[in-house]
């Protein structure tokens, strides 16, 4: 793995000498997270945001699993059961609200996370592989969140059930029996709630191994950088630890007081008040929303209006998907060979419209499914798709790049010499 | 090939949904001028505080046991508290006897099981019981009240968007209708008009009367009081580890902050020879 001048682990003490001809666990981690990996120098705090998820995915999993020892899926309990966390679990609200806002900033974190990617061309040759399991961590996410989402059967969890499995009623001829297949049933109910809770508890797991993948996939080519050039040599790179291992912890600290804040001060802001209403089958919202990460998705999902050949339903669902999918694709629709937007004039543009683009769909998908929303939803979903699928291609045709450094080392110590002339004028 | 595909791709959502955005443009723009509706006579929740507002505000404990007297004696003919406990009363300053004594005279008994016999049959309420249910399923409670069930009150402050506002605005807001009212918003039969309500007509009659109940501790019974009072309650009730929770928050923040200013220094110092 990595570069040739990567530091060697030397077992330090016969016991750790033992186990390295045995297991030698401590020499992954060296060459993983340790001073054997080395890592470009110019990294920015958009950089600390990998680490970030992985630490939001272990509390979602500490959380999760001591909250399943007090949760009862059973149709008729679960909503009493989570009130029973709530109030006679000793510090179970705070496991609650741990793991129902940590899937928030699960989200948040995630989020920057891509759109750094994007901005500085990680998806580009030869890290294609880290981009395309991150789309699956992705969808990965999605399916754990909504299916999370579902388990306190609240009012939201039980039409957020029904609305997102009714999705797939949408497709010709096997809808139906598609919908009731995931359901256990014709409405969701007491099937639906175990299955989800079942996979709801397995995917984070799936999600932990891809994410092993993911990075195994990143430290062959190492780390990109915001030039987005090759290391050319052990000048342009630090080992990991104790660099970034010191950045990544404060980066860490920031993240959590942002965390603590919400738990302990704004704990259901980012929720539902119909979710604290028991689910009923009878009495249906007056308006079905899903939680704010999928708002971008659900704009797109309700801007088909009018049926076209196939019905409008369908095209939405269709739409849907695409949005995510096209992200797989992504590697082979951006054929600049210059990966950071930093050099790439035109591209920066595009990008910060795509930016503001994907805030408004997140606004709209939240707002009621009424004019003049679903006006500006359909505008934004056609800026969404044109981007990456009409505008990237052409501009990656007919952008001249600015010059790029000659290597990172000369991109730090240029930046370095700006700085330095104003002290040198005194 | 991707991207000759993919454009063609998008060309074709370009055009559903530019189709979509032009049929919904000219119907938007054609549409005739409707009438009023009830939102044009919904009014926002008033604006109130409460001593448990904010990132310091607790519980006033004198302000719980009003409400919950104005619960007892008013809501609790209706409305039941489900995931509340008796014993629970003891954090809002009633003492262990004082909890028994109104566990043992609450008016509505529990279900239990005769010893002897076998037979199913009623007990006077524990501290360990929850509050019992005022109609023994929804379809007794919608049989009683004109077909609209009383809901369980003990969430109701973080079951509406508005909050603990809204439920304050609720019980105070009972009026006339006004005189432009369109005819169809008018209350009929068993339905009464309060604007803080989404669609205007409410199926609860007006609760609280001044002096209705007679506080122990002297404050006069005004409507708006026992609505505030009764709103702090059921605030209570919605999240009684509310105080815990802001004690906690307060703990944890300042250890985090330290924690990152050490590792911010760290940081720092461990990079301070590196050109980055």
């Amino acid at each position: 793995m990595s570069f040739p001048w990567a530091e060697q682990y030397t077992p330090k003490n016969p016991f750790m000498k033992w186990m390295d001809e045995r297991l030698p666990i401590p020499r992954l981690v060296y060459n993983s997270v340790g001073a054997g990996y080395p890592v470009p120098r110019n990294l920015n705090y958009f950089w600390n945001f990998g680490v970030l998820a992985g630490l939001a995915l272990m509390i979602q999993i500490v959380t999760g699993i001591v909250l399943a020892m007090h949760y009862t899926p059973e149709a008729g309990m679960a909503f009493a059961s989570v009130e029973h966390i709530m109030r006679d679990v000793n510090s179970g609200w705070l496991l609650r609200y741990l793991h129902f806002n940590g899937a928030s900033f699960f989200f948040i974190v995630v989020y920057i996370h891509i759109f750094r990617g994007l901005y500085f061309g990680s998806y580009k040759a030869p890290r294609e592989m880290v981009w395309l399991l991150g789309v699956v961590i992705l969808l990965l996410m999605m399916a754990t969140a909504f299916m999370g989402y579902v388990l306190p059967w609240g009012q939201m969890s039980y039409w957020a059930a029904q609305v997102i499995t009714g999705l797939f009623a949408a497709i010709p001829l096997v809808g139906e029996s598609l919908q009731q297949w995931l359901l256990g049933g014709f409405a969701p109910d007491n099937a639906t709630l175990n299955r989800f809770f079942s996979l709801h508890y397995l995917l984070p797991f799936v999600i932990l191994g891809c994410i092993i993948l993911h990075i195994w996939a990143l430290h062959l080519p190492g780390s990109n950088n915001p030039t987005g050039i090759d290391v050319k040599g052990p000048q342009d790179t630090i080992p990991f630890h104790p660099y970034y291992t010191a950045k990544d912890g404060f980066g860490a600290g920031v993240f959590l007081i942002a965390l603590a804040i919400v738990v302990f001060f704004a704990p259901n802001f980012l929720g539902h008040a119909d979710n604290y209403i028991e689910a009923n089958p009878l009495s249906t919202p007056a308006h079905i929303v899903p939680e704010w990460y999928f708002w971008p998705f659900y704009a797109i999902l309700r801007a088909f209006t009018v049926d076209f050949i196939l019905e409008a339903k369908l095209w939405g669902v269709i739409a849907m998907f695409a949005s995510i999918i096209v992200l797989f694709f992504l590697p082979w629709l951006d054929r600049s060979p210059v990966r950071s937007g930093t050099f790439r004039p035109k591209f920066k543009i595009w990008f910060w419209v795509l930016v503001v683009d994907i805030i408004a769909l997140a606004y709209l998908g939240g707002a009621p499914a009424e004019e003049p929303y679903v006006m500006f939803s359909q505008i934004a979903t056609i800026y969404y798709f044109a981007h990456f699928l009409i505008i990237l291609p052409l501009i990656s045709r007919t952008e001249r790049p600015l010059p790029l450094p000659n290597s990172i080392t000369e991109a730090v110590l240029g930046k370095d010499k700006t700085t330095a002339q104003p002290v040198a004028a005194e | 090939m991707v991207r000759v595909i993919g454009f063609l791709v998008g060309l074709g959502f370009v055009v559903v949904l530019g189709y979509s955005l032009i049929v919904g443009a000219i119907a938007y723009f054609t549409e005739e001028e409707s009438g009023p509706t009830s939102y044009d006579y919904h009014l926002y929740a008033q604006d109130v505080s409460f001593p448990s507002d904010g990132p310091l505000g607790r519980f006033d404990r004198q302000q719980l046991q009003r409400g919950f007297q104005v619960f007892r004696e008013v809501c609790a003919a209706c409305h039941s508290l489900e995931y509340v406990a008796f014993r629970n009363l003891t954090e809002i300053g009633f003492t262990e006897a004082e909890v028994d004594a109104i566990a043992d005279q609450w008016p509505i008994q529990v279900p239990t099981v005769d010893e002897n016999t076998g037979e199913e049959t009623t007990r006077n309420a524990v501290p360990a019981d929850n509050f019992p249910r005022v109609y023994a399923n929804e379809v007794a409670g919608r049989a009683a009240n004109n077909n609209a069930y009383p809901p369980d009150l003990s969430l109701m402050t973080k079951a509406r968007g508005e909050g603990a506002a809204y439920l304050y605005s609720l019980l105070v807001g009972y009026q006339d209708p006004p005189a432009d009212l369109p005819e169809e918003f008018l209350p009929t039969t068993g339905l009464y008009y309060n604007p803080y309500f989404p669609n205007l007509n409410l199926a609860m009659p007006p609760a609280l009367f001044p002096d209705q109940v007679t506080y122990a501790d002297g404050t006069e019974a005004t409507v708006q009081q026992m609505a505030w009072d009764v709103t702090a309650f059921l605030i209570w009730t919605a999240e009684p580890r509310m105080e815990a929770r802001k004690a906690t928050g307060w703990a944890v923040l300042i250890f985090l902050i330290f924690a990152t200013v050490l590792a911010f220094l760290s940081y720092k110092n461990v990079w301070r020879d590196q050109k980055h």
